[in-house]
């Protein structure tokens, strides 16, 4: 076996040194640090509907809807964005491809929050987006990583979070990114994340979560360029049993590839504070 | 009382500061490196200090203090802490409406009192010698002049009217007094994008994210996380990461950030961060969009980075200048600094406001009576 990696190695080598030299992995190979742990330093970003909606679902007319006199139409907040506020159907990214495990209350109160979307999606005022959305927002994030440390910075509102590989002990107190303490099961980082506010959602489509959200991620680089990605979701207040979301994270191997400034902040300000302008701009487009 | 913990803590401060400085000395082999031979800079600092920017007045051309004289200035604070860390007396009065005149954040009715603030407990130390301040060039320690043209437009836009009113002492005495100019005069508080990007939770006040990154009156935690080809260092103070590109060219000029756009290299064990490519509002706010920060950062030992900034603006200064100041190691973490999210102040802010305007002209304002008058 060994013999054979090298001729094969070889053969690789002569017909293409020069490809050889500037992407020196195989499709196998993963890149790793001196200490041996996989390096998934870099930038990276999911390509799927999760953001839209974590469970299987069909294309809808809009992020917000409306009873319309034969069907569904958009409703007035997402009115004018035409298909751009359209919902792209999925098969979900739900291991065993159900819905999530909500009980009766908790399911009723995503429906709430879903026909009232851009006034309670703490996406749509810029809010820290918390554990596992920032994994899919439709942005990049870069890793950056050494012996001891583990950093994702987002480029969704400058989210940040410190892994913590020393095992500082339970969170303090809650926060919107949450406490992540990682640990190794061999080439997989395992993130087990509490401490988070109640504050996030999971998705545009109101799938919300208690002050007792515990997520335990799993990190696997299955090629140079794909993480494998997992996160399970425990909360006894509003789920029945836990739930896991599973999706790959593609390596942005653009050479320009960057986190770009996405200060949302500033692009919420008319949104949140335009009504207590000295003189406030019209509201309403009619 | 009070006189003999001044005595005490000069005592131990004068002693600590003489043992420190031989430690310094005395450490300078246990900076760890990364596999690849660098030093490692990853970790936490505490950049709090006691060291002012500019030089005071008191110490001329002295770039350094005594012992003694660190001593007491860390004395002064210590002492100050505790004063205003008293219990407060449980049968006081109110304040009087308006406050009592004190100033600054922890003054005043509403202000931050000293549990909040968190600005140092001593000047800092590099090489063994204190200093009296962190400007080190100019050597007096204090900023270059700014260029003719800025001085101009700093006069032209105040006699424009354009700086924003401010009451004398900049005391907010609960009138829309920025109508005494007439009822359609502009006022500070019209839109949130008149307000600083701090209050608007666009920035953290004090430049901590920089460049150059700055001490604050709290919040002063920097993280370094270091990977060959980036270091990233993250900001407590509105949960900024200050991401640089090593061995990297920089960014075409259109391509503008808040925090600027920052490469890397090492020269010997120097980490050596360049920033340009900033807004025409960079978070240093005397810069301008064509200013260009050079930081260095080095390691003096394995518990102690050194942290010096040339800044280089011809727009604002007739000449570049350097700072330098310690960087300690911490062993806290970095807790999150979620701003915006719960920034109901700017709303209180720009509603007060509408409030005071409308009881300027005598209409009855809306929403909640002001329970003082």
């Amino acid at each position: 076996m060994q013999a054979s990696v090298g001729k094969f190695t070889l053969i690789l080598a002569l017909s293409s040194a020069l490809s050889l030299a500037a992407s020196p992995l195989t499709a196998q190979d993963i890149p790793r640090l001196a200490n041996g742990r996989p390096d998934f330093s870099g930038i990276w970003q999911t390509l799927n509907e999760a953001n839209y909606d974590l469970e299987p679902h069909i294309a809808r007319h809009s992020l917000q809807m409306r009873e319309g006199p034969i069907n569904p139409v958009p409703a007035i907040p997402t009115l004018r964005m035409g298909a751009v506020a359209a919902v792209p159907g999925s098969m979900g990214v739900i291991v065993g491809g159900g819905g999530i495990p909500y009980t009766p209350e908790a399911r009723a109160l995503k429906e709430e929050y879903m026909a009232n979307w851009s006034e309670s999606d703490p996406e749509v005022r810029c809010y820290l987006p918390g554990v596992p959305r920032a994994t899919y927002m439709p942005m990049p994030f870069q890793i950056v990583q050494s012996e001891n440390d583990f950093f994702i910075a987002y480029q969704y509102a400058g989210a940040v979070r410190d892994i913590y590989l020393d095992n500082p002990g339970p969170s303090q107190v809650d926060s919107w990114m949450g406490w992540s303490v990682g640990s190794w099961e061999g080439d997989t980082l395992v993130v087990d994340v509490t401490g988070l506010a109640e504050g996030t959602w999971f998705d545009r489509a109101g799938s919300h979560h208690s002050y007792e959200l515990h997520v335990v991620e799993r990190y696997t680089m299955i090629g140079p360029n794909h993480i494998e990605y997992t996160a399970t979701i425990e909360d006894p207040q509003v789920l029945t049993e836990p739930f896991t979301i599973k999706m790959p994270i593609y390596r942005r191997i653009e050479e320009n590839a960057r986190l770009m400034d996405f200060r949302c902040v500033e692009f919420v300000e008319e949104l949140i504070y335009g009504e207590a302008r000295r003189h406030p701009l019209p509201r309403n487009i009619d | 009382m009070r006189n003999q913990i001044k005595t005490m803590c000069l005592g131990m401060l004068s002693l600590t500061g003489l043992v420190l400085a031989q430690i310094a000395v005395a450490q300078g082999n246990d900076i760890k490196r990364t596999p690849s031979g660098h030093p490692d800079l990853s970790g936490t600092y505490d950049v709090s200090t006691l060291t002012p920017m500019t030089r005071p007045r008191e110490f001329g051309d002295k770039m350094f203090l005594t012992n003694d004289e660190a001593a007491v200035i860390a004395a002064r604070a210590l002492e100050r802490d505790i004063e205003r860390n008293r219990a407060s007396d449980p049968n006081r009065t109110a304040p009087p409406q308006g406050g009592d005149g004190s100033t600054g954040a922890s003054g005043n009715v509403g202000g931050y009192n000293t549990f909040w603030t968190d600005a140092g407990t001593s000047a800092f130390q590099i090489d063994g010698n204190w200093r009296t301040s962190i400007i080190i060039d100019p050597p007096d320690g204090q900023f270059p002049p700014v260029t003719d043209e800025r001085r101009a437009a700093r006069r032209e836009a105040l006699g424009a009217g354009e700086a924003a009113p401010v009451r004398e002492g900049g005391a907010n005495d609960g009138t829309a007094y920025w109508l005494d100019a007439g009822l359609d005069a502009p006022g500070p508080y019209d839109n949130p994008e008149q307000r600083p990007f701090a209050e608007r939770c666009l920035l953290s006040f004090s430049s901590t994210g920089g460049p150059p990154m700055m001490p604050a009156l709290y919040n002063n935690h920097k993280r370094i996380v270091q990977s060959e080809d980036t270091v990233i260092i993250q900001i407590e103070m509105v949960h900024e990461a200050r991401i640089v590109r090593m061995n990297a060219e920089h960014d075409p000029a259109h391509i503008t950030k808040w925090l600027g756009d920052s490469i890397g290299w090492w020269e010997d064990d120097t980490l050596v961060v360049e920033t340009t490519n900033f807004r025409d509002t960079p978070a240093y706010s005397q810069g301008s969009a064509n200013m260009k920060v050079t930081e260095r950062f080095r390691m003096e030992s394995g518990d102690k980075l050194i942290y010096t900034f040339t800044v280089d603006d011809p727009t604002v200064w007739s000449a570049p200048f350097t700072g330098e100041y310690a960087w300690p190691r911490s062993p806290n973490k970095v807790f999150e600094y979620a701003c915006h999210e719960a920034n109901y102040a700017l709303e209180g802010i720009m509603k007060g406001a509408r409030m005071l305007e409308a009881e300027f002209r005598g209409e009855a304002p809306e929403g909640v009576p002001n329970p003082t008058r």
